[in-house]
């Protein structure tokens, strides 16, 4: 099954002529074109030409011509904004004619030698230790600004869903669209156990990884006969269904308004409170009240949340568990040949995944103090699901890079509003196109005789539901 | 009786609405196996396409007659045929022969690009128009409820029949829509045979995208708003028409689509208003658990 991985290039015609790409982002990494029978350079015009023909086609009614409510009653005017347009068809002229005259002028790409490879795998078992590193000792580090922990807080959380995520995607090659779901129930489970029965964090911790592997059961039930797409959608619509509920059971999530007042984790009962009184950690070790503390001790705390899904992912790969997964990731009528027990394995994965998404859940409450259905959206299972993706399917380095990248880049442009969506997508898009098998595109198997190998990203399955 | 007539009627102009869109969800998936997540936002954009051409008439003082909607329609259609084209050229043709999960990544990147490019280029501010198509005719009137169709709603019946009708002969009649029927059975084949594969899955997200515009003149014209965030729900909603009716089947597409609008208006007329899209899930969910072939789907076979 693995082994179908055919060059796209072969079979079918291609026609990479003539039909111009309306983009900024068409840069198609495919086999330079034919000898031209045109001079190059008229042609890539040519080609640039209609490039901007389609850009204006597609910009002038929605980027040119922008409707605003009238200020003097309910109607909508028009304001015109040709030189917008303008720019962006240049854009468009320019990036395609510098991608048509660099598909031509390059050389020709040879495949990636297998020194290479050895070469990539060496700085890659050299990354992961400087990373941890970093991450370890980044609190500490001078210049640590308290917005820099917030930020190294946020890329961890996505750094932990990521790997959770990727235990059912990447592992068991289960599609799943709704993994936002099994955050939602660990964030509230923790909410509404700590403000209605006044539980501490650390008994609710546990709890909350329960109630959202217990979920992840019930939802893995039924769909335990569909296959990729189908379980793509089907996982999407039960985020969807659980969002919506959380919305409108106002008595007991208290609706839209969501959350709020939520309990802050104890550091071995001694709280982070500001002033600093009796009982509280600065004043236990003798420091000066800081809200920094408080900062650094759930910048720690997530970190070994995170770091904890990543021992138990790694150490499940080793074992009977996780190689059924893997298993039923390439081929899942060989598993059921081989007397694997394809349910509870699907069930497992299910539940294991959505444990990881119930703890970080439950932090992402306890460090927000305030949550509501707002958070929990299709998006941020679509956000999470492409760091899986962007990071290389199964590969635990990838998914931190790639939550590091995303997210950091995503904050990044935070200045910029609205925009940053935008060039959010566009990345994703672009990432895709260029590295269709994710940023770090070699896997070690998990099992091997004799020297462990690196394996191309296109020799594994991907799962097929 | 009375009322429950009329919440046909309603659930009947709702249902071509997601028919519409779920014939462009359900040929992509027939000919690339991909789930186009933009397609939603396709629809989005043809809404807007149709905000900004009736304003521009209206400003010009064309008025807002049977023409002007057709020349809206018209104008829709062919802008957003090419957001559709464009967005299988950018962000799914580099990908095909990809693993199965890039183009499903870049699709969800694309819906998230052509939201927010809307809302970066037109506001994030609901857009409403004055209502096109007034009036309506009462059919009956029973005991103190009066059952009446809108000219609206029956505009849309009609438009809808009418495009589908063109469409259907489109793709059983033409020898492109046999060219997009053999890409669907065995694209390498058909690419064998001579067919333009490519070609053929451009002009399939084309059409895709020109019958969504049509979608989306229609809400637009029904609801008389749009918002830059309506294509994701109402793409779900006629994905799961899609996928209810069978997806790769075109009749089924419109039956599901149908459906979809009757369950939504009647779970809302008779139980409750929020829980109306838990209502349309649920039915995606067990249709694909119970019936993972739809009502007119073919069952697929597995081979090893």
């Amino acid at each position: 099954m693995s082994g179908a991985a055919i060059p796209h290039e072969g079979g079918v015609p291609h026609n990479d002529d003539g039909v111009p790409d309306p983009g900024e982002m068409g840069g198609i990494p495919r086999q330079a074109a034919p000898p031209a029978p045109r001079p190059p350079l008229s042609h890539a015009l040519r080609d640039a030409g209609i490039a901007a023909l389609v850009a204006a086609g597609l910009f002038v009614p929605l980027v040119g011509l922008r409707t605003d409510v009238a200020s003097s009653g309910g109607g909508l005017i028009i304001r015109t904004r040709w030189a917008d347009v303008a720019i962006l068809v240049a854009l468009v002229f320019g990036g395609r004619l510098l991608l048509n005259l660099w598909e031509t002028l390059r050389p020709e790409r040879r495949p990636r030698s297998a020194r290479n490879t050895a070469l990539l795998l060496r700085v890659g078992t050299w990354v992961a230790p400087a990373l941890l590193i970093f991450a370890l000792t980044f609190p500490a580090l001078p210049g640590t600004t308290r917005y820099g922990l917030d930020l190294g807080i946020l890329v961890l959380t996505y750094v932990m869903l990521g790997w959770g995520l990727n235990i059912v995607v990447g592992l068991a090659g289960l599609l799943d669209l709704g993994y936002v779901a099994f955050y939602a129930v660990g964030a509230y489970s923790y909410a509404l156990l700590s403000t209605g029965f006044g539980w501490s964090f650390w008994v609710c911790l546990p709890l909350a990884g329960i109630l959202a592997a217990f979920w992840g059961v019930l939802l893995g039930f039924p769909v335990l006969r569909l296959r990729g797409d189908y379980l793509a959608i089907v996982t999407l619509a039960f985020g969807e269904i659980i969002r919506i509920v959380l919305i409108n059971w106002v008595s007991l999530t208290g609706g839209p308004n969501g959350v709020s007042g939520i309990p802050r984790p104890s550091f071995f009962g001694l709280s982070f409170s500001a002033g600093g009184g009796p009982g509280s950690f600065s004043d236990f070790f003798g420091l000066e009240p800081s809200p920094t503390h408080r900062v650094v001790f759930l910048y720690y705390l997530i970190l070994a949340l995170a770091l904890l899904t990543n021992w138990v992912t790694l150490r499940l790969r080793r074992q009977p568990l996780g190689r059924a997964w893997e298993a039923l990731r390439e081929d899942e009528i060989a598993c059921r040949a081989l007397g694997i027990n394809v349910t509870n394995t699907k069930l497992t994965a299910f539940a294991i995944g959505a444990m990881f998404g119930g703890f970080a859940g439950a932090f992402f409450a306890t460090r927000q103090a305030f949550i509501s259905p707002e958070s929990f959206t299709f998006i941020e299972s679509a956000i999470i699901l492409a760091i899986v993706v962007l990071g290389g399917l199964g590969s635990q380095l990838g998914v931190a890079l790639a939550a590091l990248v995303m997210i950091g880049g995503f904050e990044a442009f935070r200045d910029l509003e609205e925009w940053r969506m935008l060039v959010f997508g566009g990345a994703m898009v672009v990432i895709m196109v260029w590295r269709p098998r994710g940023l770090v595109s070699t896997r070690t198997p998990s099992i091997s005789l004799g020297k462990r190998k690196a394996i191309s990203g296109d020799l594994v399955g991907e799962g097929h539901g | 009786m009375a009322y429950a007539l009329q919440q046909l009627i309603n659930g009947v102009a709702l249902g071509m609405i997601y028919g519409l869109i779920a014939v462009g969800y359900t040929m992509v998936y027939g000919i690339i196996g991909m789930i186009n997540f933009a397609h939603g936002d396709i629809f989005m954009v043809g809404a807007f396409v149709s905000l900004i051409s009736f304003v521009l008439l209206t400003t010009g003082g064309w008025g807002a007659g049977p023409g002007a909607i057709l020349l809206v329609l018209l104008v829709s259609m062919a802008v957003t045929a090419l957001y559709g084209w464009s967005v299988e050229r950018v962000a799914y043709r580099p990908l095909r022969g990809s693993f199965r999960l890039a183009p499903l990544i870049s699709a969800i990147g694309m819906s998230i690009v052509l939201q927010n490019y809307v809302q970066v280029a037109q506001g994030a501010r609901a857009k409403p128009i004055e209502s096109v198509v007034t009036g309506s005719v009462e059919l009956w009137h029973g005991n103190g409820f009066a059952v009446s169709i809108s000219t609206m709603q029956a505009l849309i019946v009609v438009v809808t029949l009418a495009v589908l009708a063109i469409f259907t002969w489109l793709v059983t009649k033409t020898s492109l829509g046999r060219a997009m029927r053999a890409c669907e059975q065995d694209r390498k084949m058909a690419g064998l045979l001579g067919i333009d594969t490519d070609r053929t899955i451009s002009i399939t997200f084309v059409i895709g995208a020109a019958l969504a515009a049509v979608a989306g003149t229609m809400y637009l014209l029904r609801y008389g708003v749009v918002h830059f965030s309506d294509g994701f729900l109402v793409g779900v909603k006629a994905f799961t028409a899609a996928v209810f009716g069978g997806i790769g089947s075109l009749p089924g597409a419109v039956l599901g689509g149908l459906l979809i609008g009757l369950i939504e208006t009647f779970w809302s007329a008779y139980f409750s208003v929020q829980y109306k899209d838990v209502a349309t899930f649920v039915i995606l969910v067990i249709t694909l658990v119970f019936m993972p072939t739809g009502l007119l789907g073919r069952a697929e076979v597995e081979k090893v």
